[in-house]
């Protein structure tokens, strides 16, 4: 097992804060080295702190760019390598679909995606070919910094959703990477990686055009339909769906009896179909306004609504998705097997309203309900161990929406 | 284009995200064990020698009767593990892949365990259960194949039940737009209305054929009409046209999606209950062939 860089958090210090910007879920373990006493400030206390009062959020911003440059370079770095760095650090909005820079341009600043999510592109053969997807914690634009003379933009990155960036200047991480050879030669094997990929792509261009066009206009369509803020997603291969809908009653049958997903619903482009379905968003929408603050993000990144939820109805007005039901919870089923046997109960799946109603005892209370990629179950999602044929997947964007996956022949 | 950020799946969970259907699981993991698996049983078969004739109850013949209903019953089984929804690294798709290719061995170890012994009796009875079992399947597995591309295509984004809403919206416009028409005339738009859409049976639903359609009767009723021969321009009359074509594109949309639906659930009407009597044959043949030892 890789060995875990450490950095000591002293005594006044904050920390949280790189999942709270980044509304990710966490990117390292903090663990007590003796008896401490620790104050939690809930998320939406410290954000509307930070957004009344300049000062905290200077603090939160200083501490979390140093720590997010920290975690993401790793490479035995310490604080204080980061001093020049940091030092012309600038933190920058971008909206939607704008480029932070563009193929052609000079250029060789660093950009560290602190929350949000950016697409790179290549114009090949005079079409933009989407290379891929890069989530929040991780940085472009370092491949020019490699290159002897002229540093001239290679590719195109804009912004999948709305996003920021920390700016660093070029030649302040070139002198960083002369100075840390793990980093160097980290970053040095990413980048060959990358630029091999890229001239297989070229190279490859007549041979398998429509591949890559028929690629580039999926993964646009998935970030338009909400992948891009997604964490992890269902996707459905409607070659494969036979329509038996055993996603939703495994989602049913694993959940207190409410299916969390509707499978026909939701868009579809070139038979890859994005059901009703929670993506786990970064910044979650429903989060925003939760009284109780019942939604929180889980270790493995799922969101996840806990039993202090009063049932308001927020979350779900507030879902740009549809994907939050408000549902009373069904009186518990006769197991499989009396089902099997003798007809009792309603069978597997979500029961209807009318038996829900007829077998109720006494009255329960609606609450929000949502996938929390079945958390706490062995063996992951049940919507994608029982379909039976291999068409329900569950991705995160970073890993699917990548062109390299055309060359691996998975596409 | 940036280092990914190490991925630590902080409770050990792995994320099913291989894109590959059940036929082609693991690069064909289930159809290479089951080739290996009718291979060894035909070479057994071609070198073993047993007099007077190949028959069940010889040693080979035991050994391959054992791994047949053993292999039947777990191959049954796939239908509690399809809906026992219990925690575990199980998959579906694994069950499904396997369910078909070693069904598909079935016929290689079924055939050679009978040593080409047929007759009109009740072991005979089994193996042709267990052979229309089979057949019943190939018809699911090439359903499974063709159909659900078709599926989708036909619906495009909308739901069943937005077919089905669509439907009732036309017929509520129909119903307002017969309003200004002379008896007559309305009794054409009522042909609609009144008509079940699926009625027809399991004939129309799978063929897709609905010979006795009130929309289709009531458009050409319209059009044959005598206020429609004197030509266009009968505002009232026009509406009704334009809304019951809409309905008959409406309708052909939704019959051919409960067509593929049907196609794609009709074989397991064959393939479940003949499974069950196909168990209760060997439950015979067994223990008739063990009581007249």
């Amino acid at each position: 097992m890789a060995v875990r860089p450490c950095i000591v958090i002293p005594q006044g210090s904050i920390f949280g804060e790189v999942g709270l910007v980044s509304g990710r879920r966490r990117g390292s373990t903090i663990r007590s080295i003796a008896d401490t006493i620790l104050v939690e400030i809930p998320r939406n206390a410290i954000l509307k702190v930070m957004a009344s009062v300049p000062g905290v959020k200077r603090a939160v911003t200083r501490i979390s760019t140093e720590r997010q440059l920290l975690q993401m370079w790793q490479s035995g770095l310490q604080p204080a390598d980061l001093a020049e760095v940091l030092e012309t650090a600038e933190i920058k909005g971008v909206r939607a679909g704008e480029a932070i820079f563009k193929q052609g341009e000079e250029g060789t600043d660093v950009f560290v995606i602190r929350s949000g999510s950016m697409v790179v592109e290549k114009m090949i053969g005079g079409k933009p070919v989407f290379l891929s997807y890069v989530p929040a914690g991780n940085y472009v634009g370092e491949l020019e910094l490699f290159d002897h003379g002229h540093a001239i933009r290679k590719n195109t990155v804009r912004a999948a959703v709305k996003s920021e960036v920390i700016k660093l200047n070029g030649e302040a991480f070139r002198r960083l990477l002369e100075a840390k050879s793990d980093l160097r030669t980290k970053a040095a094997a990413s980048v060959t990686q990358r630029l091999e990929l890229a001239s297989y792509i070229e190279a490859k261009k007549d041979s398998f055009a429509s591949a890559v066009d028929m690629y580039s206009n999926v993964a646009n369509f998935l970030v338009d339909n909400g992948v891009g803020e997604a964490t992890d997603v269902l996707l459905i291969d409607e070659n494969l769906c036979v329509g038996c809908d055993n996603c939703e009653k495994a989602c049913a049958d694993s959940h207190d009896g409410i299916s969390r997903l509707d499978r026909e619903a939701g868009r579809t482009f070139a038979n890859l179909h994005v059901p009703t379905s929670c993506r786990h968003c970064e910044n979650p929408h429903c989060m925003a306004d939760c009284p109780p603050t019942a939604i929180h993000r889980g270790q493995d990144g799922e969101v996840y609504i806990d039993e202090t939820c009063i049932g308001c109805g927020n979350c779900q007005r507030n879902c740009p998705y549809g994907v939050i039901r408000m549902e009373k919870e069904p009186p518990k089923k006769p197991s499989l097997w009396t089902w099997f046997l003798f007809g009792k109960g309603p069978g597997p799946g979500e029961a209807s309203h009318e038996w829900a109603y007829a077998n109720a005892k006494g009255e329960k209370a609606k609450r929000a309900v949502k996938c929390d990629m079945c958390s706490g179950i062995e063996g992951g999602p049940s919507c994608v161990r029982a379909c039976p044929t291999g068409a329900a997947i569950r991705v995160a964007p970073e890993e699917f929406l990548s062109v390299a996956r055309l060359e691996r022949n998975e596409a | 284009m940036a280092t990914k950020a190490d991925r630590q799946a902080t409770t050990g969970r792995t994320r099913q995200s291989e894109h590959e259907g059940f036929m082609r699981y693991r690069r064909y993991m289930w159809l290479k064990i089951s080739l290996a698996v009718m291979f060894v049983a035909i070479l057994i078969y071609a070198f073993n020698h047993v007099e007077p004739r190949p028959n069940g109850g010889s040693a080979y013949g035991y050994t391959m009767g054992t791994i047949g209903v053993l292999l039947i019953l777990w191959l049954t089984m796939l239908g509690v593990r399809k809906r026992a929804i219990t925690a575990g690294r199980w998959s579906l798709k694994n069950w499904t892949s396997a369910h078909v290719y070693l069904g598909l061995s079935l016929v290689v170890i079924g055939t050679l365990h009978t040593g080409f012994q047929f007759g009109w009796n009740v072991h005979t009875l089994a193996y042709v259960l267990m052979m229309l079992v089979i057949g019943s399947g190939i018809f699911g597995i090439s359903a499974y194949s063709l159909i659900p591309t078709e599926l989708a295509a036909n619906r495009g984004e909308t739901t069943q039940l937005q077919m089905l809403d669509n439907l009732r919206n036309l017929d509520r416009q129909l119903h307002d737009a017969a309003q200004p028409l002379t008896h007559e005339e309305a009794e054409i738009v009522q042909m609609s209305l009144n008509d079940d859409p699926f009625a027809g049976g399991l004939v129309s639903r799978l063929t897709g054929r609905y010979p006795k359609c009130g929309t289709i009767a009531a458009l050409h009723a319209v059009r044959g009409s005598p206020s429609r021969q004197a030509g266009y321009g009968n505002d009232a009359l026009d509406l009704v046209e334009t809304l019951l074509e809409r309905k008959r594109s409406s309708l052909a949309r939704i019959r051919k999606h409960l067509r593929l639906k049907a196609l794609l659930d009709v074989w397991l009407y064959v393939h479940v209950p003949l499974t069950f009597a196909l168990i209760a044959a060997l439950f015979v043949h067994i223990v008739a062939v063990f009581y007249y030892w």
